[in-house]
């Protein structure tokens, strides 16, 4: 029939083409998994001992000092009584409905991600704020990063590392990481440019543009990006339990494989605890800091 | 004229993608305009050429688009220029290398921003301290000084304030605090006191000026305004559209404007409030002393075509002798001219036309004025007729 031509149908590549290619990268894929897979896996064993090291601790500690620690923690960077009291009040409850271990493995892959994840953008957005080239580079990067739906990078990281902590901390790093890579390099050209040209005319060093100027200056807009970050990844904490990382994720997985709707509904509570408390927490923290920054502009 | 600290040589800057491509269109006379049109190159200064005296007041004048804060930031070189030589000091400022450049900055320039550039996240202290500290200073000695200029701008007490925290004139204080602190020979200001509502701008030229009778800095000074232009400047540049129209004193601005342009531009401007007993003393007056026979004082003053001669005891001016006095000495036999003097008053050359105009009009004969500098010292005469040239 004459509606059977290439403007109805598209005119799409070969069944055998499209298998051959799949078959090509995968078979690449998996060659080089198999030839450095244990090179690469050795790279990560410090990051792999800390993260054991660091859940070991939040486990083995016994409860009321953790809490103590946590509170004290919110203290100091909120100021707040009342944001210090809902996070004994949030921990109490988690330990009462029997998930505090789990509670206390999420804290420690978060804290592990974030730290990784801060230590890693924030250079990262420094150099794309320098120079227009790379950041032409990096944001489709972060593009694709964000959109990418995570089950797919899931697979080549397990390919190549099995599955565990490790490979759950990438995921969730490759996750969270584009908020404060942007929100770094953003902050960064947003510095009024007088002030910048001041310090340039004084004759400061880049470095001490960098650091004296750039880096305070944006520091509010690299905080509300380091905020995001936290979000990013205990949203992720789920999606990370189905490569085995352990905490507040597995309950949650089990719960939808077998409806069962109470368990969900406390671990996510315990999740987004989690997340009030870090966003509360950082937020105040940033504000607190930059107070003088805002002012009064009486002209 | 004092010897020129500051030189800039056939200077150009084209803003676009190949700047220098299109130097040779400029060098053919085409405009601004038509180079715009033809290539998509801005010409943003063109064949600029400057000597800046040591201690002088330099103000360059323009409105907005004319190039000037282009052109100031060529004096440090915050803006490269596409082609050129700029010389400070007898250093070829285009030839150092980044870290000379970076030492150049700190010894030898300072800059105010036109929306004052402090760092909002130091205290006012740390922002007046700010070049030393980059510089590598102790803190302690920082403190110090900062203390000192902080001080000198009428700021104390305000040093742990944060910038936000001060209205806009006194977070300007700071900025001038800071530029001084470096004790850096070279003043850049950018529109410094443009942001500045009229009471306080006023305010903040006095204390530029009284700062200037100490310091003898030199100063780069851009504005749009005129009045400010012309109470500041010790001379002035003016710009339009990339290219310097006139170079002159506030006089010679004023009184013989270059073209048309500037005529437009002076055509509203009060002289008599503008211009001061500094500028329209006849400093070429003849002096005598209480000694000087009248014989003596009769034979100069006719010599010189004039009507008087001041008599001057010691730097300061003791009054006037007039022609006919002198002729009535010499009747009477006198020994010498003291006591045939008559008294004048003195106005400091600080005076505003606008204020002396009064007194040189009521006064009896036609009788001038004396103007004495700061220091109480005689400089000169204002005579009725030396004002009619200036105000008409």
């Amino acid at each position: 029939m004459a509606g059977e031509s290439w403007l109805t149908e598209f005119p799409q590549m070969s069944r055998e083409g499209l298998l051959a290619i799949r078959k090509s990268l995968d078979a690449t894929y998996r060659d080089f998994s198999r030839e450095y897979g244990d090179t690469i896996e050795s790279l990560f064993d410090p990051l792999l001992s800390f993260l054991i090291w660091f859940e070991k601790l939040l486990l083995n500690t016994p409860w009321p000092l953790i809490i103590i620690a946590i509170t004290a923690l919110a203290y100091v960077a909120s100021r707040s009584w009342k944001l210090s009291l809902g996070v004994v009040v949030s921990f109490l409850l988690i330990g009462y409905f029997g998930m505090w271990e789990d509670t206390m493995r999420t804290l420690s892959i978060i804290t592990v991600c974030t730290l990784l994840s801060i230590a890693l953008g924030i250079p990262v957005g420094i150099m794309m704020a320098r120079s227009d080239r790379v950041q032409s580079t990096v944001t489709p990067l972060l593009d694709i990063m964000q959109t990418m739906p995570a089950f797919v990078y899931l697979i080549p990281v397990v390919m190549l590392l099995g599955i565990g902590r490790i490979p759950g901390v990438i995921a969730v790093v490759i996750y969270a990481i584009p908020p404060v890579i942007r929100l770094t390099n953003l902050g960064i050209r947003l510095v009024d440019r007088e002030v910048l040209e001041a310090a340039t005319s004084y004759g400061a060093s880049p470095t001490q543009r960098l650091m004296g100027v750039q880096l305070p200056l944006a520091m509010p807009t690299i905080m509300a990006g380091i905020n995001q970050t936290i979000m990013m990844s205990l949203a992720m904490v789920v999606i990370a339990s189905m490569i085995g990382v352990k905490g507040l994720g597995q309950p949650v997985l089990k719960s939808i494989t077998n409806q069962y709707f109470t368990l969900g509904l406390f671990n996510g509570l315990a999740i987004v605890a989690l997340a009030i408390i870090f966003d509360r927490v950082s937020q105040a923290y940033a504000r607190r800091t930059q107070k003088h920054m805002e002012g009064s502009d009486h002209g | 004229m004092a010897e020129t600290l500051v030189k800039i040589e056939n200077l150009y800057k084209v803003f676009g993608a190949n700047p220098a491509s299109v130097i040779p269109l400029v060098e053919a006379g085409q405009s601004k305009d038509e180079i715009l049109a033809a290539t998509g190159h801005t010409l943003g200064l063109q064949n600029i050429n400057l000597d800046i005296g040591k201690g002088e007041i330099f103000v360059i004048m323009g409105l907005s688009g004319s190039g000037k804060s282009t052109l100031i930031r060529h004096f440090n070189r915050l803006i490269d220029p596409t082609q050129g030589h700029i010389f400070v000091d007898g250093v070829n400022v285009m030839k150092l290398s980044a870290r000379e450049l970076q030492d150049f900055r700190r010894h030898k320039m300072s800059m105010v921003f036109q929306r004052f550039g402090l760092l909002p996240h130091h205290s006012v202290l740390e922002n007046v301290g700010y070049g030393l500290s980059i510089q590598g200073l102790g803190k302690d000695k920082v403190r110090e000084k900062a203390m000192h200029w902080l001080e000198a701008v009428g700021l104390g007490g305000y040093e742990d304030q944060y910038p936000s925290q001060l209205s806009g004139g006194q977070q300007q204080r700071v900025g001038l605090a800071r530029a001084l602190c470096t004790n850096a020979e070279i003043l850049l200001m950018d529109e410094a006191f443009s942001a500045l509502d009229p009471l306080i701008r006023r305010e903040m030229q006095d204390q530029l000026i009284s700062l200037q009778h100490k310091l003898h800095k030199t100063i780069i000074f851009i504005t749009h305004d005129l009045d400010e232009a012309l109470r500041l400047g010790d001379k002035i540049a003016i710009l339009r559209d990339g290219k310097l129209i006139q170079v002159g004193n506030p006089e010679d601005i004023l009184l013989h404007p270059a073209d048309d342009y500037v005529e437009a531009f002076v055509h509203d401007v009060n002289r008599t409030k503008v211009l001061t007993a500094a500028h329209v003393v006849n400093k070429t007056l003849l002096t005598l002393t209480g000694r000087t026979s009248p014989q003596q004082a009769l034979d100069k003053i006719r010599e010189r075509h004039g009507d008087y001669a001041c008599v001057l005891d010691g730097k300061s001016l003791k009054g006037i002798i007039t022609l006919r006095e002198a002729g009535r000495a010499l009747n009477e036999g006198a020994g010498n001219i003291a006591d045939y003097v008559s008294n004048v008053s003195c106005v400091p050359d600080s005076a505003e036309l606008e204020a002396l105009l009064p007194r040189l009009l009521v006064g009896k004969d036609d009788q001038p004025i004396g103007v004495t500098n700061a220091e109480g010292e005689f400089t000169g005469m204002v005579s009725r007729r030396r004002m009619a040239e200036f105000v008409s």
